[in-house]
């Protein structure tokens, strides 16, 4: 069990604000030597993790084991590790150097000593000549470097990295992103990384952590991730994607977009609807329509640097993005294949809505924080059911007051011909939405649901 | 009618009021005290307000006695102030607006009107007028002057330096000793000249703390002038201004620095 490879473990790690559960059973391990990154988008979570990992944010449940030793009591400053803040947080009362040798000084390393320490930091990140300079002279990637130093003078055992190059412009994040991951490997150190930026996950990570709300989504190498999303939070989140309804025929036969496909899934079972993942550069467009496994007329065509982008409506009114080489009308009608291996299954995380609820009388139904009509269910008040309604039955509203319930608009979903939206409602849950309309992140509804749409079983 | 538009017009002609004021109400003083300070009584240029002061005992000595009463009342501000500001601003120990406020209401109320309650305290508690009620009184009346620029830097100083600190290995006293303390000495030092200024100058205080027994500095001004020595008075404010410049040039550079970074 106790894997003598691994550095840190992570066992149902739990923690709130108020209501909001802002990690919910954190189960992860960290090998010796290895470059982790957490990503998400913004409050899903990550740096609440790593401030928990280093000891500044306390867990209301679980255990955070380094090397073996539960190190949830410990305080920060006598945790092994060392943390590059997200905005730098050098000490402005002292210059690079002193800021450099702050933590060495504290554990009273003889001066010499600290001297060597400090030019090889400064080396490590091609600041040699600069200590005297006064921090705040420094431009923003110069401070980064000082703060990176800062921290790998101590030789921590794990080095954690709050959104480091999050405040840099993009030529420099480039130029830093290298320059870590080569500092990752000639300093063997364990590397703990947050980012929001998928892309800078991919290129630097042996291990990419994808969270969201609280959750861990996925974690694998960047390519698994990239190739194997486990849902489509995953999937959308990691890269450009279409995600479409589909449907399992059976092993290695899928259908989607109104077309069935040979694909290299199996164990779905049969007739099971499945989401299908397929990134835009892997449909391939012809001219030649007839020898395509199907048609559409190109609707945008842009260029963007190496490839065009472009969005084509299928014959069976689908959108779908692509990315080519090649240039195609807009107008155009186009052919297009997708090679089996290319095309991505993934298990529906859901079908169809179900909320707990209790009957007030006959025809009424206490649910979610409201109380909706339903139609005669010849159940009595008091009665416990569970209520299904379908995606495409919840009913948004642009005027919240006109709804039974309030709901902010959580997450988008494009799936080719409709919108999966996932709304959080007043009380805290999640209600998934199928519509044509489109709506914002964040924007506020009122929610309502035909009384013909609720389909209620009691529960025992 | 064009005219008077084109006067408003000017960026720098708005400007004229204040220039006007600062001439009138700042300059010209100023002018006078130096003028009145080096002329004799009938109007003839002299130094004789200064050798008056270098040789009577009586007046340098009010000014020691005033410059040590002044910084006895600073350190005992700096000494409860420091504390409190930290407390105030630190999130585990307080995070009510209300505390913070109850601790600078006493700054809205009239300093003589709170001099005057303390002698109603002292007489009440039936404890004798003097040194000692004069320096309850004014670290009473300018302790908030020092709490509140303390309490601003620290609540302006960036948390994660905090965590920095606490990061690389410092216990918590570390982190206030190396962190804390060095990143807030602006606010003490814009604290110290809040406190220390107008203590030395002060006057009403001592006069009604100590029932006119304990002579400051300012009260030896004040019966100069009083008593028609304006020369002499005007010499003595010199005096006292020129050593309050040099403090706050000091204490400039001191605070200069670490001001700009925050």
């Amino acid at each position: 069990m106790a894997n003598k490879n691994t550095i840190i473990k992570i066992e149902h790690l739990s923690k709130s604000f108020g209501d909001k559960k802002v990690l919910d059973d954190i189960n992860l391990e960290v090998r010796r030597g290895e470059f982790v990154t957490l990503l998400g988008p913004s409050g899903c979570g990550k740096t609440t993790l790593l401030r928990t990992i280093a000891g500044f944010a306390q867990a209301d449940e679980g255990v955070i084991s380094m090397e073996g030793h539960d190190i949830s009591a410990v305080p920060p400053h006598k945790r092994p590790l060392n943390t590059v803040f997200q905005r730098y947080a050098l000490f402005p009362h002292l210059n690079v150097y002193d800021n450099i040798a702050f933590g060495l000084k504290l554990k009273k390393v003889p001066s010499e000593e600290i001297d060597s320490r400090v030019r090889k930091a400064l080396k490590m990140v091609s600041m040699t000549d600069y200590e005297d300079r006064d921090v705040n002279s420094l431009s923003g990637g110069q401070q980064q470097r000082v703060a990176i130093a800062r921290a790998i003078v101590n030789r921590p055992k794990v080095l954690l990295l709050d959104e480091p190059l999050a405040a840099l412009d993009l030529k420099m994040r480039k130029d830093m992103q290298m320059e870590l991951k080569q500092m990752h490997s000639t300093l063997g150190i364990t590397f703990i990384y947050v980012t929001h930026d998928q892309e800078e996950a991919l290129t630097l990570s042996d291990t990419v952590v994808v969270m969201s709300e609280g959750k861990i989504q996925q974690i694998g190498t960047p390519i698994d991730i990239y190739n194997e999303p486990v849902n489509s939070f995953v999937a959308d989140f990691i890269g450009e994607s279409n995600i479409l309804n589909g449907k399992m025929i059976r092993d290695c036969e899928v259908e989607f977009a109104g077309h069935v496909f040979e694909c290299v899934d199996k164990g779905f079972g049969e007739q099971s609807p499945v989401d299908v993942v397929i990134r835009p550069e892997d449909i391939y467009v012809i001219t030649n329509t007839e020898n395509a496994k199907f048609t559409g007329v190109v609707k945008s065509c842009i260029f963007k640097g190496v490839h065009y982008e472009m969005f084509v409506e299928t014959d069976k009114g689908f959108e779908l993005m692509i990315q080519d080489y090649n240039a195609f009308e807009v107008g155009s009608t186009v052919g297009m294949l997708i090679k089996p291996s290319d095309i991505h299954v993934m298990q529906k995380e859901r079908t169809c809505n179900s909320f707990e609820g209790v009957m007030t009388d006959s025809t009424h139904v206490q649910m979610l924080g409201g109380e909706f009509e339903c139609q005669e269910t010849g159940l009595q008040a008091g009665d416990k059911v569970t209520v299904r309604v379908a995606f495409d039955k919840v009913e948004l509203l642009d005027y919240k007051e006109d709804g039974t319930l309030m709901g902010e608009v959580h997450f988008i979903l494009y799936k080719g011909n409709h919108y999966h939206l996932t709304v959080l409602t007043d009380d805290g849950d999640n209600i998934y939405v199928d519509t044509n309309d489109i709506w914002d992140n964040c924007d506020l509804v009122g929610i309502n649901i035909a009384p013909k749409h609720l389909r209620i079983t009691k529960r025992v | 009618m064009k005219k008077i538009l084109d006067i408003f017009g000017k960026r720098s002609n708005w400007a004229i009021p204040y220039a006007l004021f600062m001439a009138v109400f700042v300059a010209l003083p100023l002018l006078l005290i130096l003028f009145y300070a080096f002329t004799g009584n009938e109007g003839e240029f002299s130094f004789a307000n200064f050798t008056k002061f270098v040789t009577q005992p009586e007046a340098v000595n009010t000014f020691i006695y005033s410059i040590g009463i002044a910084l006895i009342t600073t350190i005992l501000c700096i000494l409860l102030g420091y504390p409190a500001a930290y407390i105030l601003s630190n999130r585990n120990l307080n995070r009510s607006e209300v505390t913070v406020v109850l601790f600078i209401l006493p700054m809205w109320i009239n300093i003589l009107i709170r001099t005057l309650a303390t002698v109603a305290l002292f007489d009440f508690m039936r404890w004798p007028l003097g040194v000692g009620a004069l320096i309850f009184g004014m670290v009473y009346n300018f302790l908030p002057f020092m709490i509140y620029p303390i309490y601003n830097t620290m609540q302006k100083m960036d948390h994660s330096l905090i965590e920095a600190a606490e990061d690389l290995g410092a216990t918590p006293f570390r982190v206030f000793w190396k962190v804390i303390l060095p990143l807030s000495m602006p606010g003490v030092m814009s604290g110290v000249m809040m406190v220390f200024m107008p203590t030395i100058s002060t006057f009403a205080i001592a006069e009604l703390l100590t029932m006119n027994n304990v002579k400051l500095f300012g009260t030896t001004i004040q019966e100069n002038i009083n008593n028609g020595m304006w020369n002499y008075g005007a010499a003595l404010s010199l005096i006292m201004l020129v050593i309050i410049g040099i403090t706050s040039l000091f204490s400039d550079e001191e605070g200069g620095d670490s001001d700009s970074l925050i």
